[in-house]
This record gives C-alpha cells, sequence and structure tokens, in this order.
C-alpha cells in the first residue's frame, strides 16, 4: 500500500515542508516542492502499470467515522479511470511546477505559491482515489479552496479578490447542492461507499421522493433521479457549466501556471470525473441523462460564442475551456463516459499547453495580455509559437492531433443516441466550427501580422523565447497534444475505461457511417480555421464591418451574454440590499437595542440608584429609621 | 401609683424626641447630644421595669449603659475634633465623602 | 403624691429634650440637657434607685455634659445657614407615624396598671446600693470586668483622636 499512499502524501509533505518553513527558504522552495511531485507522478505511472492487467487497487488507509449504521474511511481506490486520470493530474502538475520556477521567477510570494499548487495536486489526488462521497467531498471542497487562494495569491489587487471571491462563492453554491445529493443518498441507500451505492441502485429504481413538499406540492420523481440531479449541481459549480460559469474567465486573475493547472486540466476536470465515477446512478435516470445533457451542450455553445469576440489571451482560452468541458459533459448526458473521459484526458494536454504557452506570450511581453497590441511574435519567440499551433491544432480537431480522436468519439457516439443525439451532434459541430475559428483567430492575432507591441515591455528590450525551464513543458505537453489521441485510440482507451464505467450501446445503425460523420467534423475544422486566415490572417476589414452589421450579437458575445449584470441584479443587488436592511434593522435596530438598551437600562438604573448614597449620616439615619418604623407599622397594622 | 404604662409613654416620648433631633441637626455635636437623650429614654425604661418587676438586674443594664455611653462620648468627641482639624467644620452636611 | 412628682418630673424632662432640640446655640442646648439630666435623676429616686440617681448625676451631668461643653468651646464655630436639615419634612412624618405606632402599642398592651405585690413579704429589703453590689460583683462580675477595659480603650482612643500628629524633632 506504501508506494499507492505516497503519491497523495508527497505533495502534502511538500506543502508542509515549503508551508511552514517558508521563511528559510527564499526562494528556492522549489528545491523541495518539484522533486516531491515528480516523484510522485512517477509513482502514479507505476499504479497505472500495476493496475493495467489486474484488478483495481482498493485499500482502507483509516476508518474513520463509525458511529451508529454510518461509518466512512478514508481510503485509497485505484481503478482503471482513476489511474488514468491520476497519470494525467500528475504529469501536468510535474509539468506546471517546473513551469512556475520561471514564471513566478521574480515574484514575492514565490514560496508561497509552491506550497499552495503542491496542497491543491495533493486535494486533486486525494479526490481521485476516494473510494466513498464523504472523502470525495472533503477534496472537492480541498480543491475549490485551493483554487481561492490560488486565485487571490497577488492579493494586493483588488480584481484577484473579487474573482477569488466569486469563484468561490459560485463553487459553494454548486457544492451546495452535492451536499444535499450526499444527504440523500445516505438517506436512501444507508452508506456513501461508492461500491454499497452501486450495488443498491437496482433496489431503489422506483422509489419515489416528494422534492417540494415543503411547498405543500405533490410532485413526485424518482429518488435517484433527485440524487443524480443534485450532485450534478455541484458537477455544474465546479466544471463552469451554464448558470455556474462565470467564475472562470474571473479566475484568469490569477497567475497563468494556476489557469493551467487549475482552471484547464484538473479541478474543472473534476465535476466530469465524478459524473463518469457516479455513472451507474445516471444511467439508471433518464432525466438526469437529458438534464446533463442539455447543460453540456448549451455551455459547450455558449462559451464558443463568447470566446469569438474577447481581446485577452487567458479569457480567449479559458471560454475555450468552457466550451471543451460543455463537449465533455454532453458525451456523458448520452452515456458515453468513456469518450468524455478520454476527451478530459487529450484536453488536459493540450489545454493545458495552450495556457503554458499563453504565459509564456505575456511574460515576454511583460504583461501585456490583449491579442490586439501583440503580433507578428513567431520571429521572436519560435518555440512557443511552434508548441502553440500545436496544440491549437489539437484543439480544432485537425488529424493526427489529440483532439481529433476525442472530440469525434464524442460527436460519433452522440449522433448514435437517437434523435435528440442528432441534434446534440449539430451543436457539437457547430461549435467546432466556432472552436477552428476563435483558436486560430488568437494564433493570427498573436504570432502574426503587424507587431503591435512596445518594444519596451519586458527589462525594456524585445520580446524573447521564455527560458528552457518554461519551455521544456511546453515541449512535453507538445508531444501529448499531438500523440495522445492517436495512442488512446490505438491501445484502445474506451476498453480500458470500461472497467469503471459502461460502454454505450445503441440500438440499431446509425443513419451516417462513422467515417463520414468523422469527415464531416474534419471539414468543420478546416472551415473554421480557413474563415480565421480570412479574417484575420492577412489585413483585413472584414471583422470590422462584420462587428458593426451585426452589431447587437457582437454586444452579446463580447458582453459575456450578459450574465453577470443578469445575476448582479437579480440576485447580488438584492441580497446585498437585504442585507442592508437586516443590518440596519435587526443588526442595529434590534439586537443593539437590545444589548445597548440593558447596558444603558443599568447605567440609568445604576444613576437613579445612586441618588440614594449622599454620604450624609443622617439620610442614612432617616432611612434606617423609616424602614425600623415601617416594618413595625407592618406588623401592628396589617394582620 | 403611677401606672407602668405612663412611664413606658415617657420613655418613648423622649426616645422619639432624641430620633428627631439626631436626624434634624446640622451641628455634630447636637447630634451626639440627641443620642444621649435616646440613651436617658432607654435607662428610664430599664428603671422602670426594673422597680415593677422586683428584680433587680434592669439597673444593673442601667451601669453599664452609663458606662459606655461615657466611652462612646469620649471616643466621639474625639472623633469630632480631628474630623474638625481634617474639614474646618463642624456642619454635618459637608462629612460626605462617601457619597458616590 | 407620686403622680404629681411623676407629671412634673415627666413634663420637665420632655420640656427641656425639646428644648435641646430645639435651640440654634449649642450652649443653650448643652444647659438644656443638663436640666434633662437632673429630672431624670429625680425620677429614678421617685422609683427607688438612688444609687442610680447618684451615678447619673456624677457622670453624665458631671463628666459627659463637661466633656461636650468643653468641645463646644474649642471648637468655636459660628453657625451659618439654617440649622435644621433638609430632611426635616420627612422626619416630622417620621415622627407623627411613630407616635401613632407606640400610641397603638401602648394602648393595646396591658402593662401593671399598679404596682405588683412584693414577692417575699418579711424579708427585710437591703437599700439600693447595697442591692446593686451584691449582683455587680457576683453574678455580673464578667461584664463588671469587659467594662473596665471598654473605659481604658475609649482613654486610649481619645487621647490617639484628638493628639493629632507628632511631630518629630
Amino acid at each position: 500500500m506504501l508506494p499507492y499512499l505516497l503519491i497523495p502524501l508527497l505533495p502534502l509533505s511538500g506543502f508542509l515542508i515549503v508551508g511552514l518553513l517558508w521563511p528559510y527558504f527564499r526562494g528556492k522552495g522549489h528545491w523541495i516542492t518539484v522533486p516531491l511531485v515528480a516523484l510522485s507522478c512517477f509513482l502514479s505511472i507505476r499504479a497505472f502499470m500495476d493496475t493495467l492487467n489486474g484488478p483495481p487497487l482498493h485499500y482502507v488507509v483509516y476508518n474513520w467515522i463509525h458511529s451508529g449504521h454510518f461509518s466512512a474511511s478514508i481510503s485509497i481506490m485505484i481503478d482503471h479511470l482513476t489511474a488514468a486520470m491520476l497519470v494525467m493530474v500528475t504529469l501536468v502538475s510535474t509539468l506546471v511546477h517546473l513551469y512556475t520556477v520561471g514564471y513566478m521567477k521574480d515574484d514575492s510570494g514565490y514560496d508561497r505559491f509552491f506550497s499552495y499548487i503542491s496542497l491543491f495536486t495533493f486535494s486533486m489526488i486525494m479526490l481521485l482515489i476516494s473510494d466513498n462521497l464523504l472523502e470525495l467531498f472533503f477534496s472537492w471542497e480541498g480543491v475549490g479552496f485551493c483554487s481561492y487562494i490560488l486565485i487571490v495569491h497577488w492579493y494586493e489587487r483588488r480584481p484577484s479578490w473579487l474573482a477569488a471571491n466569486k469563484a468561490f462563492i459560485m463553487n459553494r453554491i454548486g457544492d451546495f447542492g452535492f451536499l444535499l445529493g450526499i444527504f440523500l443518498t445516505y438517506t436512501v441507500f444507508g452508506t456513501l461507499d461508492y461500491s454499497g451505492i452501486f450495488q443498491q441502485i437496482p433496489a431503489h429504481l422506483n422509489d419515489q421522493i416528494l422534492p417540494f413538499s415543503a411547498f405543500h406540492s405533490q410532485t413526485s420523481a424518482s429518488v435517484i433521479t433527485v440524487i443524480a440531479l443534485l450532485l450534478f449541481v455541484g458537477a455544474v459549480g465546479k466544471s463552469a457549466q451554464i448558470p455556474l460559469h462565470p467564475w472562470l474567465p474571473d479566475a484568469m486573475e490569477g497567475p497563468t501556471p494556476i489557469s493551467a493547472l487549475i482552471h484547464a486540466a484538473t479541478m474543472v476536470t473534476a465535476g466530469i470525473f465524478m459524473i463518469a465515477r457516479l455513472s451507474p446512478i445516471y444511467n439508471a435516470s433518464h432525466t438526469a441523462l437529458l438534464v446533463v445533457g442539455w447543460t453540456g451542450a448549451v455551455t459547450a455553445f455558449v462559451a464558443a460564442t463568447i470566446a469569438l469576440t474577447q481581446r485577452d489571451i487567458k479569457k480567449i482560452v479559458a471560454y475555450s475551456t468552457m466550451s471543451q468541458l460543455g463537449y465533455m459533459v454532453m458525451a456523458c448526458g448520452v452515456g458515453a463516459y468513456g469518450a468524455g473521459i478520454f476527451h478530459l484526458l487529450t484536453h488536459g494536454f493540450f489545454k493545458a499547453l495552450l495556457f503554458l504557452a499563453a504565459g509564456s506570450v505575456i511574460h515576454s511581453l511583460g504583461g501585456e495580455q490583449d491579442i490586439f497590441r501583440m503580433g507578428g511574435l513567431s520571429k521572436y519567440m519560435k518555440l512557443t509559437f511552434v508548441t502553440m499551433l500545436l496544440g491549437s491544432l489539437a484543439l480544432s480537431g485537425i488529424p493526427p492531433f489529440a483532439g481529433y480522436y476525442s472530440k469525434d468519439l464524442i460527436l460519433t457516439e452522440a449522433f448514435k443516441d437517437g434523435s435528440l443525439g442528432h441534434v446534440f451532434w449539430a451543436i457539437g459541430v457547430t461549435t467546432a466550427i466556432l472552436t477552428a475559428f476563435y483558436t486560430f483567430r488568437l494564433i493570427f492575432m498573436v504570432f502574426t501580422g503587424k507587431e503591435n507591441f512596445s518594444h519596451d515591455g519586458h527589462h525594456g528590450h524585445a520580446p524573447h523565447e521564455s527560458p528552457l525551464v518554461m519551455t521544456i513543458p511546453l515541449m512535453v505537453l507538445a508531444v501529448g497534444a499531438v500523440f495522445a489521441g492517436w495512442a488512446g485510440e490505438h491501445y484502445d482507451i474506451i476498453g480500458y475505461l470500461s472497467q469503471s464505467m459502461t460502454v454505450p450501446h445503441f440500438s440499431g445503425s446509425p443513419a451516417i457511417p462513422d467515417d463520414s460523420l468523422k469527415l464531416i467534423s474534419v471539414i468543420a475544422a478546416v472551415v473554421g480555421i480557413a474563415t480565421a486566415f480570412l479574417f484575420y490572417g492577412r489585413p483585413s476589414s472584414i471583422p470590422l464591418a462584420l462587428s458593426r452589421t451585426f452589431r447587437p450579437l457582437f454586444e452579446l458575445s463580447q458582453n459575456k451574454w450578459y450574465f453577470d449584470e443578469i445575476y448582479d441584479a437579480v440576485f447580488t443587488r438584492p441580497m446585498i440590499f437585504l442585507s442592508f436592511i437586516l443590518w440596519r434593522e435587526v443588526d442595529k435596530g434590534v439586537i443593539d437595542m437590545v444589548v445597548n438598551g440593558v447596558a444603558s437600562s443599568c447605567q440609568s438604573m445604576g444613576a437613579s440608584l445612586r441618588r440614594f448614597q449622599t454620604g450624609q449620616l443622617q439620610n442614612y439615619a432617616l432611612v434606617m429609621a423609616l424602614g425600623l418604623f415601617g416594618m413595625v407599622s407592618i406588623f401592628l397594622f396589617m394582620k | 401609683m403611677v401606672p407602668l404604662s405612663w412611664y413606658v409613654a415617657l420613655s418613648s416620648t423622649l426616645f422619639l424626641i432624641g430620633l428627631v433631633g439626631v436626624l434634624i441637626r446640622r451641628n455634630i455635636v447636637i447630634v451626639l447630644l440627641c443620642i444621649e437623650i435616646m440613651l436617658n429614654a432607654v435607662n428610664i425604661n430599664f428603671v422602670a421595669f426594673s422597680k415593677y418587676q422586683h428584680v433587680i438586674d434592669g439597673q444593673i443594664f442601667v451601669f453599664f449603659v452609663i458606662t459606655v455611653a461615657a466611652a462612646e462620648v469620649a471616643v466621639g468627641l474625639g472623633i469630632i475634633i480631628a474630623l474638625f482639624r481634617l474639614r474646618e467644620t463642624i456642619n454635618i452636611d459637608e462629612i460626605n465623602i462617601l457619597k458616590l | 403624691m407620686q403622680m404629681a412628682m411623676f407629671a412634673y418630673f415627666g413634663a420637665a424632662i420632655l420640656l427641656s429634650a425639646l428644648f435641646v432640640v430645639y435651640f440654634r446655640n449649642p450652649i443653650y442646648s448643652a444647659m438644656a440637657l443638663l436640666t434633662m439630666f437632673m429630672h431624670i435623676a429625680g425620677l429614678y429616686v421617685l422609683l427607688e434607685a438612688e444609687f442610680l440617681a447618684g451615678v447619673q448625676l456624677l457622670v453624665y451631668a458631671g463628666a459627659i455634659l463637661v466633656l461636650y461643653l468643653f468641645v463646644v468651646m474649642l471648637l468655636n464655630v459660628q453657625s451659618r445657614g439654617r440649622f435644621v436639615q433638609k430632611q426635616t419634612p420627612a422626619v416630622i412624618g417620621l415622627g407623627v407615624l411613630a407616635v401613632i405606632e407606640l400610641a397603638t402599642l401602648i394602648f393595646h398592651t396591658r402593662f401593671y396598671p399598679e404596682l405588683p405585690a412584693i414577692p417575699h413579704p418579711g424579708v427585710p429589703t437591703l437599700g439600693n446600693t447595697e442591692t446593686i453590689g451584691m449582683v455587680l460583683y457576683t453574678q455580673y462580675l464578667f461584664p463588671f470586668e469587659i467594662a473596665s477595659l471598654v473605659l481604658l480603650i475609649a482613654l486610649v482612643g481619645a487621647i490617639v483622636l484628638a493628639k493629632g500628629k507628632l511631630k518629630y524633632r
């Protein structure tokens, strides 16, 4: 058990050592954390090998709660799903640790950053190897917390606080639903262990529950559906699906390494991992799958439309992430969990690559993030250009790069799922065109064309290639972006993953054969790239003219479909107003009045009683005499 | 024969006069004089009862009351003199350090 | 006969007590108190307590009153302002209440209207002084000794209080 236990413990010890002893490190913290997380990656690969042909590993580390009928333990469970994800997570984490050495070199919170990303890695690993919902929830909260403290790393900046608060609060809203799901799970199944739940699902298939009984409503729903939907709310928050998505673009306030690590490859994928892990529950509820599928499809499309008009390089990649997460959720919605996880794994590689490359560009330009103020960087930063190009090709779904295999698998599986599947497929293809377009819009604007940046950006000289510490991770990830898809297809990753989840069986043969569908996807990608070239690859006035003609649509896209404004008006302002009223009336008016009233009444009583203490002897004597004669008169006259 | 109740009435009235004097006068020395009046009233009571019950113990008590009254006067006047040195007044109103 | 004497002594006592409370000049009050003491001594004689009458005159009129007069003359303070307290109305009310209560008490109790019979007739009675002496030094010896201690303490205390600060040279 020890080597597997070390996988989470090594990053945790990295966090503890650097976190507690940070004054002694003074910029050398990476010597501890990077080797530890690299070792953890090596052990993950070994665990992957160990479980390749054998049964899943399952160890109980610590029997934590044993109270009446409820027991929960901290355990390690590594089956195929977990092993594959562990390798991806630890590898990306190691590469990000390495990249940070170069990117955050001059930062004052250098060691603090390392300790926190090690803590995050620990939480993410615990999330993956948990075997019960309680452990999952703890790690879920852990990654959410780490996301918060990493986004607010530059804590003197106000936008950082706002973004971190937004991320954490929206996450918590999702977690509230998740927690309700966990409570309901325990109530229905009596256990929180995955195996226990899965065994009992068939017995509760027809159980009904009154979800709105608090409002005296008699609508009943299948209890499995309610559980699945509540748990999905958590995934909506964690994986930035609509409607709990606005935190993800704002989270770009954090340093680029964490955008790559948390908001591309790992934390946001936790939601999809959870759905895949709990696939028996979702498979038992058709309604839940419907909701999941639609949420994913809508998110994918809306995010892609927003990315079309963004100017900030990191926000473009962030919306791209959101769109791809929508794809993965949609895949789960049609029951193709394996395809979703496959896309998750390849996406982890090429999205982290895109973020790190974007960070390299930002770093070399001294902090510039607006793509309209870049341009022609390909001759200064050849390595970054090539790797980012490879990542973009992978994202767009051009064969033989990684995204083609995984994204196409999702689209073809979706098409096979009946007439609703056709709708999902159509949305997916449209989104693929948009994806290719905005990705290459970014490439053309940043790396080709006229140079719009000032040459005094970074340390007062022209942009140059980033140091080796930053480019090695780019190269490693580029290798992954190129080969991961082909490798997955060749080594039948779906079959490999099917140990942990069901492979969908669709009845009948599809109307259109698979190969034609794949061809359509490739054409879609090429169309997108060509359009981007037309608009941005050479000087052109088409974009400007289009934005003027379709002004309402342009505004809608650029303003992120006004989600932030709507939430502000509907939720935030009334809440603030309500809080203000409660503060003024209840807190100040009632509670303070009571407390201050007690104090001031004591004071006034004291002031009035003080008048008895005149200090004059004869007053005291008079009172004594009055008391005496008063008592005598009571005894005499009142029998 | 004088009924006992008349002696009791006399003694109580005298006591009340002394009490009123204690409570009313502003001069400390006069207050002490009125305390003496009260003590004497009690003495009258004791002696009257002693005679009417044919026991001598009442008069013994009067003996001791007189003794203690003498001691008390000595000490009390000493206090007044010390207080006068401090405050230059024998007005009882102006000795109010205990005032809150 | 006895009634007349009681009436005289009682009236004089009450009147002189009223004068003590009434007079503004402390010397006058002291003189009124002297009168009261002497009449109380007379009342004691009427009550066949001659020894106490003598003690009363010696101690009260002879020592205590003289002490008061010395102190009054020592602290030669001119009284200014009013000479009764602000709480006088309350005290008057108290007085009235007390009088009513006492009257009720006295009239509802049966005190001896007549002098009761002598318990041991035929036994030759001793004089007042001998009787007191017999009891004082046997039954009440302990209080007697304590009383002497009290006087000693008063003596020391009065000296300490009135002496003032020692001036060291």
